[in-house]
């Protein structure tokens, strides 16, 4: 009896050790590509259209769900938050409330985890056929590295466009905001704009807005980048690729929110 | 034959030894392919060939043994050197393994644009006369999807000779072909090699064809060199492993059934 518990013990302990080294491995694996990737970034620099294209790609495809959903945020948050404010008589600073909010939080984090969905997904899948169809070993025997030619201008087109599509985000949002307040429920229009204008701090609303969806471009590009590279050779592979990128660009995307969020507006 | 002669060999392979894991693939293989000729390495599915072409490739690297190419040992060499190496290969993939977002123009002056400065008018027509040298000029603005199966092997070996390699590997160039593509193939792979001054190396298990145009053959069985000749060596030969390979025999030293236990126990439930 006693035996049998050893021998369950043993087991248990043997398979987390197992998985503990395997993410650790996986960890190891994934430090090393961040600095291949940085080290291979030059092209990026002597031939720009490698990224421009990429760009068009990742963010001017991504425009429409950006966009789309962006407007009806910006139309839900001024239906809500008119009703809960008007309760203390206050609608009239719904704009400031939907802009911060947009600004701050809801513009970054949703725009990280849409872009995400459509674009990282997609190039994880990209990278991952490329690997099945064995382009990637082909480029690999032309003498050129594909971590240079095919990752590094995806991973800088992807840092380059979340904060961009998020600025979108966020004014798309505020017109949907503007669009319930002022013009279905009444607010006055200079009063609208006025409490955005005075409530906004452009360093401390903004730029961290900015700095934080930097920070996220840069973790779901090389999420989706390092997925599609690592990605098992076959349709069963580059489908779990695909789908472990939204989902652990999810994860990452809104744990580094709230370890950003408590950096930047401490004490605020 | 030149292939006994170290110094007229492009490519040495001497005692290697190679394993995925704990499964041996090569077993002391020694191989040399002698420079300006077209040389075939056949041998049945998963009997190692395609591991061999990674290996002179520097993909993979021996357990044991050497690989020397253009007389540099490939599995000692760092990847600066490996890839100026390259530089002087060029390989057909199984498949092809176009680049899906480019034109069959764009795939055939990739390698011209990333190593070479030559302005794109010259690049142009260096491409046109390899898209020529195959036949498919009039298909330099497709996309590799509106391709049948025999053309994409044709722009793969367009792309492959762009850089006028001295050594060309290729990997199952036959596979999947109807008749026509497989005899064009065929002749292209004999006639660039010559028309280049190239070595080639053909790894393949479609022996009518691939014996219409190599000099010399190399059969492996099980990570062995089971034999090796001209093509009229390994005609003549007796040996029943060569016999039942060339005769596309089902049965014979490669045997039909799967090792089992004793059929009649088998059904009878003993």
């Amino acid at each position: 009896m006693i035996k049998r518990s050893f021998s369950t013990i043993a087991a248990i302990l043997r398979h987390l050790g197992a998985r503990v080294t395997r993410n650790l491995l996986n960890l190891g694996l994934a430090a090393r590509f961040f600095v291949a990737i940085i080290a291979s970034s030059a092209i990026c620099l002597r031939r720009p259209s490698l990224v421009i294209k990429e760009v068009y790609f990742i963010g001017v495809l991504s425009l429409v769900i950006i966009i789309v959903p962006g407007l009806f945020v910006g139309l839900v948050l001024g239906l809500q938050m008119y009703d809960t404010l008007e309760r203390f008589g206050s609608g009239d600073i719904v704009g400031m409330v939907v802009a911060l909010a947009l600004i701050r939080e809801l513009g970054p984090v949703l725009s990280a985890l849409l872009i995400s969905s459509r674009a990282g997904s997609a190039v994880t899948a990209e990278i991952g056929l490329m690997k099945t169809t064995e382009q990637l070993t082909a480029m690999e025997m032309m003498a050129i590295q594909p971590i240079s030619r095919v990752i590094a201008p995806r991973f800088w087109a992807g840092i380059l466009s979340v904060p961009l599509l998020t600025s979108i985000f966020n004014v798309v949002g505020i017109f949907g905001g503007y669009i319930v307040a002022v013009l279905l429920l009444g607010v006055d229009m200079g009063t609208f704009w006025s409490q955005i204008e005075a409530a906004v701090d452009f360093r401390l609303d903004v730029v961290n807005g900015i700095i934080k969806s930097l920070f996220f471009g840069v973790a779901i590009t090389f999420i989706a980048v390092f997925q599609g590279y690592h990605a098992a050779p076959t349709a069963e592979g580059v489908s779990l690729a695909t789908t472990q990128t939204v989902v652990k660009s999810a994860f990452v995307v809104l744990g580094m929110d709230f370890v950003l969020t408590a950096f930047m507006f401490r004490g605020i | 034959m030149a292939a006994n002669r170290e110094s007229d060999s492009l490519v040495n392979i001497s005692n290697v030894d190679f394993a995925y894991g704990d499964r041996a693939v090569l077993r002391n293989i020694n191989l040399r392919i002698p420079k300006g000729k077209v040389v075939a390495i056949m041998g049945g599915s998963g009997c190692g060939k395609t591991t061999l072409l990674r290996l002179i490739g520097g993909q993979l690297r021996p357990t044991a043994g050497d690989v020397v190419v253009d007389g540099q040992s490939v599995p000692r060499l760092g990847s600066g050197d490996l890839f100026r190496l390259r530089r002087k290969m060029g390989m057909l993939f199984q498949m092809g393994a176009l680049f899906t977002d480019m034109s069959v123009f764009d795939n055939v002056a990739f390698q011209m644009r990333e190593h070479t400065a030559l302005p794109e008018s010259l690049i142009r027509d260096l491409t046109l006369m390899k898209l020529h040298a195959v036949g498919l000029r009039g298909a330099a603005s497709l996309m590799p999807s509106e391709l049948s199966g025999g053309m994409a092997r044709r722009v793969a070996l367009a792309r492959a000779i762009a850089l006028d390699p001295m050594l060309i590997m290729y990997d199952e160039p036959f596979a999947g072909l109807d008749p026509i593509s497989l005899a064009i193939i065929g002749r292209l792979i004999r006639t660039l090699n010559d028309a280049l001054g190239a070595t080639s190396i053909v790894v393949t298990h479609d022996v009518q064809e691939s014996l219409k145009i190599v000099d010399y053959v190399y059969l492996v069985s099980e990570g062995m060199v089971i034999a090796a000749g001209t093509v009229a060596d390994i005609h003549a030969s007796t040996d029943p492993y060569v016999r039942q390979f060339v005769d596309a025999q089902a049965d014979g030293p490669v045997a039909f059934h799967y090792p089992a236990e004793d059929y009649r126990r088998m059904l009878s439930g003993q």
